[in-house]
């Protein structure tokens, strides 16, 4: 289990460097995505499945449209208050 | 004739009404036997093995199994046995009721051979799940459940007019592909749309899903939606407005999951979203098309409940739901954690999980198709509900900041749930040739190739890269307390709306007739019957004593001398006789004029 019990209730994520460590392994995985893409062989329907790192710039460039998108635009355009429809 | 067999739906529905006699522990082990039953009978009958009764000269085929049907009607027994085994706590008899009634509808439409029948159990639906609504017993629970059946009154009807337009026009009741090329069938089409959450017709969902109870939802996940699809894969594949609507379900939902709150409201908007992949590849309509929106059916039904499972554990732990209120939750309830970071996955079409061996199926349709813009908007979709499903649910739930909430994991039969439907997301995403072999047509398809595994992952780790990096920055949008406007604005504002309306005209026009007919007409009418006699007859009188030369304060006496005869009754006869004679004498100068 990921939880670490000791006398003051100390979580997984509670130590700093546990933190570090997570982080340090996501960004390695990060670049080995990248790196063996190279290595494969790519059975692309679409043209621009060809690109290198196609997919990931556009994972990458649609998140950040997503979230950029929700806030910026939706989120002022439809929140209310939360009695807005008992009031 | 009596079959050796019973048709799918009669154990669960019927056993539902036996389910009062029992009490307890009997009780409970009863409602988790009663899905096994059923399923025990499903798999005893053959292919093309049908229940056939004569109804008015009509035939009705109460029950007709063929692959399509087959499929949703495993996982619908699946699903009963999972949601049953979490809600095995609740004592509440009415809501074990209503659930055991609408997963044997939701069989029972499936297996449905004939347009009315497939009504009948598509009515029973809506009946009974409004009540998993309601057992939540809040003023927001009873009020969502009633814009539910409004709205779901609205779709049935719309189906119905267009079964009978339909049944009136082609003399057949046969439920089969239909197409979309008349009135009737648009009207069809449109009654399937509503249960499906099409985009505009789709608030029901994201605003009662989160009001029902916290094993009610587990139920409504599974049901309604699939069910539509069920419909949809069989009367409508390869309608190719269908791909356009399903892309758009795909994509809008995502939007709203990132900015939404309550964390059951998210997982509401990304049932929609997955809907759409399902919706897209029966608009598809290939043969890998049709394959793919049937399995991932089955897939979203296991992950979506696992999710729901998850998020709802949490809810009776610490009965919140909100993003804001929870965090740090994986200190506690670390399994529940796990549980759903495994339906988390799945939706996401990780690798090794469920989502990956099915979803990809309408992506390579799409692409096969060369469905260029359809296949941006699932890609994006598909990144997206990584986003808002895969990483906010799990993150904001169970990492996050420590919200400082120390609870106890999820009663046993909670965990025991999730961890059946987590291995199944797992073993079907390792293994998908099960699920393959029971698809509709034969799928030759092969998910695991180093190219698509790696493309997947890199789409799913660039996501969450983004997110990552607009987290540590402060750009995430910061989860508020609010709610966000979606079209059933239309009809909760703007039921309001005419309520004032009418309050306004109508109430005007009430008090209009107020004073007209009441106030002059009825008072007029009054005054008339009191003394109008009396004033009618002076009318010829006075002019035939006028004639004779009668004036002033004589001809006054006269008159008031008769009015007061014909009103107290006291007339002379022969008074009488001359009036009458004087008025004869009248109307006939008047017919000659």
């Amino acid at each position: 289990m990921k939880e670490e019990r000791t006398e003051e209730k100390q979580y997984l994520f509670d130590k700093p460097e546990n933190v570090k460590r997570l982080f340090r392994f996501y960004y390695a995985s990060l670049v080995v995505l990248l790196i063996i893409e190279f290595f494969i062989h790519k059975h692309a329907t679409f043209p621009w499945e060809e690109w290198p790192g196609f997919y990931a710039v556009f994972g990458f460039v649609a998140c950040v449209a997503l979230v950029l998108a929700a806030k910026y635009i939706l989120r002022p355009l439809v929140k209310r208050e939360e009695n807005y429809y008992d009031s | 004739m009596i079959p050796k067999q019973l048709p799918p739906a009669f154990i669960m529905v019927v056993g539902a009404f036996l389910l009062p006699l029992l009490k307890g522990r009997w009780q409970k082990a009863f409602l988790l036997l009663l899905p096994v039953a059923s399923f025990l009978n499903l798999i005893s009958l053959p292919e093309g093995q049908s229940f056939v009764f004569d109804f008015l000269g009509y035939q009705v085929v109460l029950a007709r199994v063929d692959r399509l049907s087959l499929v949703f009607g495993y996982i619908f027994h699946i699903i009963s046995f999972i949601a049953f085994l979490y809600a095995i706590h609740v004592d509440n008899p009415l809501e074990h009721m209503a659930a055991l009634v609408y997963g044997g509808c939701a069989i029972g439409a499936v297996f449905s051979g004939d347009l009315l029948s497939f009504f009948l159990f598509w009515e029973m639906l809506t009946v009974s799940s409004i009540f998993l609504i309601w057992s939540r017993e809040t003023p927001s629970a009873l009020a969502a459940g009633y814009r539910y059946l409004l709205v779901h009154a609205a779709g049935g009807l719309c189906l119905l007019a267009g079964i009978l337009m339909h049944i009136s026009e082609s003399g057949s009741m046969n439920l089969g592909y239909l197409g979309l090329h008349n009135t009737a069938t648009f009207l069809i089409f449109i009654g399937i749309g509503v249960n499906c959450a099409w985009p505009i017709l789709h608030p029901w969902l994201t605003d009662s899903y989160p009001e029902a109870t916290i094993t009610g939802t587990i139920f409504l996940s599974a049901f309604t939606t699939k069910t539509a699809v069920y419909a949809l894969a069989r009367t409508f594949p390869g309608e190719s407005s269908l791909i356009w609507i399903g892309a758009a379900m795909t994509a809008f939902p995502i939007f709203y999951a990132v900015i939404e709150n309550d964390l059951r409201r998210v997982l509401s908007y990304s049932l929609i979203n997955q809907v759409g992949f399902m919706v897209c590849g029966i608009g598809i309509g290939t043969q890998l098309a049709i394959n793919g929106a049937v399995s991932h059916a089955f897939n979203d039904i296991l992950f979506k409940a696992l999710l729901f499972m998850s998020i709802g554990a949490v809810m009776y732990r610490t009965g919140k739901v909100n993003a804001t209120d929870l965090g740090g939750l994986y200190k506690t309830m670390p399994l529940t954690c796990i549980f759903c970071m495994v339906g988390a996955a799945s939706i996401s079409a990780f690798p090794l999980f469920s989502g990956f061996v099915s979803k990809s199926m309408v992506m390579e349709a799409a692409a096969r198709g060369d469905m260029r813009l359809v296949w941006f908007m699932l890609l994006f979709a598909s990144a997206g509900v990584f986003h808002h499903a895969g990483i906010k649910i799990p993150f904001f739930a169970f990492f996050s900041h420590d919200s400082g909430i120390r609870t106890k994991e999820a009663p046993l039969n909670m965990l025991l749930a999730m961890g059946i439907a987590s291995a199944l997301c797992i073993f079907i995403g390792s293994y998908p040739a099960p699920l393959y072999s029971i698809l509709p047509y034969e799928a030759n398809y092969v998910p695991y190739t180093p190219y698509h595994v790696l493309a997947q992952t890199q789409l799913l780790f660039y996501s969450s890269l983004a997110f990552t990096l607009l987290i540590l920055s402060g750009i995430y949008p910061a989860e508020i307390r609010a709610i966000n406007l979606d079209f059933d604005w239309f009809y909760r504002k703007g039921g309001r709306l005419l309520l004032t309306f009418s309050g306004k005209v109508l109430n005007g026009v009430n008090e209009l007739s107020e004073r007209v007919i009441v106030g002059k007409i009825v008072r007029g009418i009054a005054r008339f019957t009191a003394d109008g006699v009396a004033r009618v007859v002076l009318i010829p009188m006075v002019s035939f004593w006028a004639l004779r030369g009668q004036k002033g304060p004589r001809l006054e006496m006269k008159k008031r001398n008769l009015y007061n005869a014909i009103m107290k009754g006291g007339l002379p006869v022969g008074l009488g006789i001359g009036f009458a004679t004087v008025l004869i004498i009248l109307l006939f100068f008047l017919r000659q004029g």
